[in-house]
């Protein structure tokens, strides 16, 4: 456990301390809400059922950091140690695969769920959003879409052969392809060709149930939204297993 | 500490192969108690496989290993407790700092030392706070052999460790190694510096091409040459070879550049070609003799140099 701790400890200073990971985790959320918020304002729309853009934007900006932060920051982060020789050194201690493991996947998971709340609370602050769920339901979503991304972003990184791949990859298909899911400008304001996209794209998934638990929708409206995140859950730790190495 | 007679790692028929390679062909030797043992060989040599095999970090094909009465493969966790282990080929995270680490490190063992001693006494303490991407080459061994340290080993593995060092750092590395075995530590080392091996190690074995091809003393190891020794000297293009070849307890002669090097029994050698080359009226320069080391045994043994 104080293995663990002080493992975990150490991930978030090193996370905290490579600047790409502050700019996407922490700094894009909030930068975008406010450019939005003077690009397109505040005020209700008919094509949102009445709910202001920035209403419907904290919860998509959450989707949208999560999901940059799981498949891009998270295999950089993983195949540049890996490319090190990180790993290798700490299988010379009695170390046990699985705590630092964990403790990996910790520090991102704590930064983005710091970043997930700065956004709320400017959304709050500077925009007054709209809220009608319950918190627990959304702090369960937002940690179901954090695993679920976040283990794909581990697959991706047993599965790409370096970190110029995984940095390409994250790069120029990922965050293009995140940006199409309505994540960043609502779907319903997007033209119908982006919306059929839209469906193929598992970020989308993520969207709609974060923002349906914010406005108060239970569960059980969301079947196929949880089914994809655990799906891909799943898979991206069936891929972990497969391809797990030290080296 | 004298090492005692015995063994706390034992080696018999070590064998791993790697695509296309055969790393390790069937290695046996056994390590002492408290005595530096050397693996000394050219590059790709077989060194670091049998220093990971033996570590627990790699598995071998064939061959038994035992450390400190432990299987390192089925054993790991408990040997890793009681070993330390520098790698020639690990870093440490980016951005990490040196005190950060040590903490971090010390934290993985049941049983660890006060990194703040160990730091203080690898002469690192104002380097506490720095980012360890940032110390020269020297500090950041130190950071990795204080690592090897922390869990107060009772056998220190080092794979390497002066490789890119300048001469300096490497003697101040070799008093520092010799300060760990003086508190009852065995040290098993991988060097590729014939020096390194000859000044710093009670037992040296060495390897070429996966085999270990002799294992003993320094000492043991040059005697084992007999009685050859060697003199060199200065001469213009136009001397003649020849004029030396005939010489009785002359071997060899070889010229390298603008120098002259003689192979041939070590009695009166040097008197030997100071008067030849004077009953010829050969103007030389800088005549000396030069005594045999590790780098001849190597080159007697596998026939080719160990610098490469």
């Amino acid at each position: 456990m104080r293995t663990f701790v002080k493992m975990a400890v150490i991930q978030t200073k090193l996370y905290l301390r490579e600047p790409i990971n502050v700019f996407f985790t922490l700094l894009m959320g909030p930068l975008l809400l406010v450019l939005m918020g003077i690009i397109f304002g505040n005020a209700p729309q008919p094509a949102l059922n009445g709910l202001s853009q920035m209403d419907v934007s904290v919860t998509a900006y959450v989707a949208l950091i999560i999901g940059i932060t799981g498949l891009t920051s998270v295999p950089i982060a993983v195949t540049s140690r890996r490319e090190m020789g990180v790993l290798r050194r700490f299988s010379a201690t009695p170390l046990k695969p699985l705590t630092y493991f964990l403790a990996d996947i910790v520090a991102p998971v704590l930064v983005t769920l710091l970043g997930a709340l700065i956004l709320i609370l400017l959304g709050f602050l500077i925009y007054h959003v709209r809220f009608e769920g319950q918190w627990l339901s959304v702090i369960a979503g937002i940690c179901l879409s954090i695993f679920s991304f976040f283990s794909l972003g581990y697959a991706i990184a047993g599965i790409v052969p370096n970190t110029a791949i995984a940095t390409v990859l994250g790069n120029v298909v990922i965050i293009p392809m995140n940006i199409l899911s309505g994540a960043l400008i609502p779907l319903e304001v997007l033209p119908q060709a982006v919306r059929e996209i839209s469906r193929f794209i598992p970020m989308t998934y993520m969207v709609t149930l974060l923002r349906g638990l914010w406005f108060g929708d239970s569960w059980g409206n969301h079947l196929l939204e949880v089914a994809v995140l655990v799906g891909l859950l799943i898979l991206g730790m069936i891929v972990v297993g497969l391809t797990f190495k030290w080296e | 500490m004298k090492p005692k007679n015995e063994f706390v790692l034992e080696v018999s028929e070590l064998m791993k192969r790697y695509p296309g390679v055969q790393a390790v062909d069937g290695i046996t030797f056994n390590v002492r108690q408290g005595e530096i043992f050397g693996m000394l060989g050219p590059n790709g040599a077989g060194k670091t496989t049998t220093i990971e095999c033996v570590e627990g970090l790699r598995h071998p094909d064939e061959g038994k290993i035992q450390v400190l009465g432990l299987d390192p493969h089925k054993k790991g966790h408990q040997l890793k407790e009681r070993i330390g282990i520098q790698c020639q080929s690990a870093a440490l995270p980016n951005r990490i700092k040196v005190w950060e680490t040590m903490d971090l490190f010390a934290s993985f063992y049941q049983k660890s030392i006060d990194w703040r001693h160990l730091l203080a006494k690898m002469g690192l303490e104002d380097k506490r706070d720095a980012f360890v991407s940032k110390l020269s080459g020297g500090q950041k061994q130190r950071v990795f052999i204080a690592l090897a340290l922390i869990n107060d080993p009772e056998i220190v593995f080092l794979d390497e460790l002066t490789t890119g060092l300048d001469p300096q750092g490497r003697r101040a590395m070799w008093d520092l190694i010799r300060e760990i075995q003086s508190q009852g530590k065995t040290i098993f080392l991988t060097t590729h510096f014939m020096e390194e091996a000859e000044r710093l190690c009670d037992r040296v074995a060495i390897v070429d091409h996966g085999k270990m091809i002799a294992l003993d003393t320094p000492k043991n190891l040059v005697e084992s040459l007999g009685e050859e020794s060697r003199v060199l000297f200065d001469a213009g293009s136009d001397f003649h070879l020849t004029l030396l070849n005939s010489l009785p307890g002359v071997s060899r002669v070889e010229r390298i550049g603008e120098g002259v090097v003689v192979y041939g029994k070590k009695e009166g050698l040097i008197s030997k070609v100071a008067n030849a080359l004077e009953a010829a009226g050969v103007t030389s320069n800088n005549i000396r003799s030069e005594q045999p080391n590790l780098e001849d045994v190597f080159l007697k043994l596998t026939g080719n140099e160990i610098r490469n």
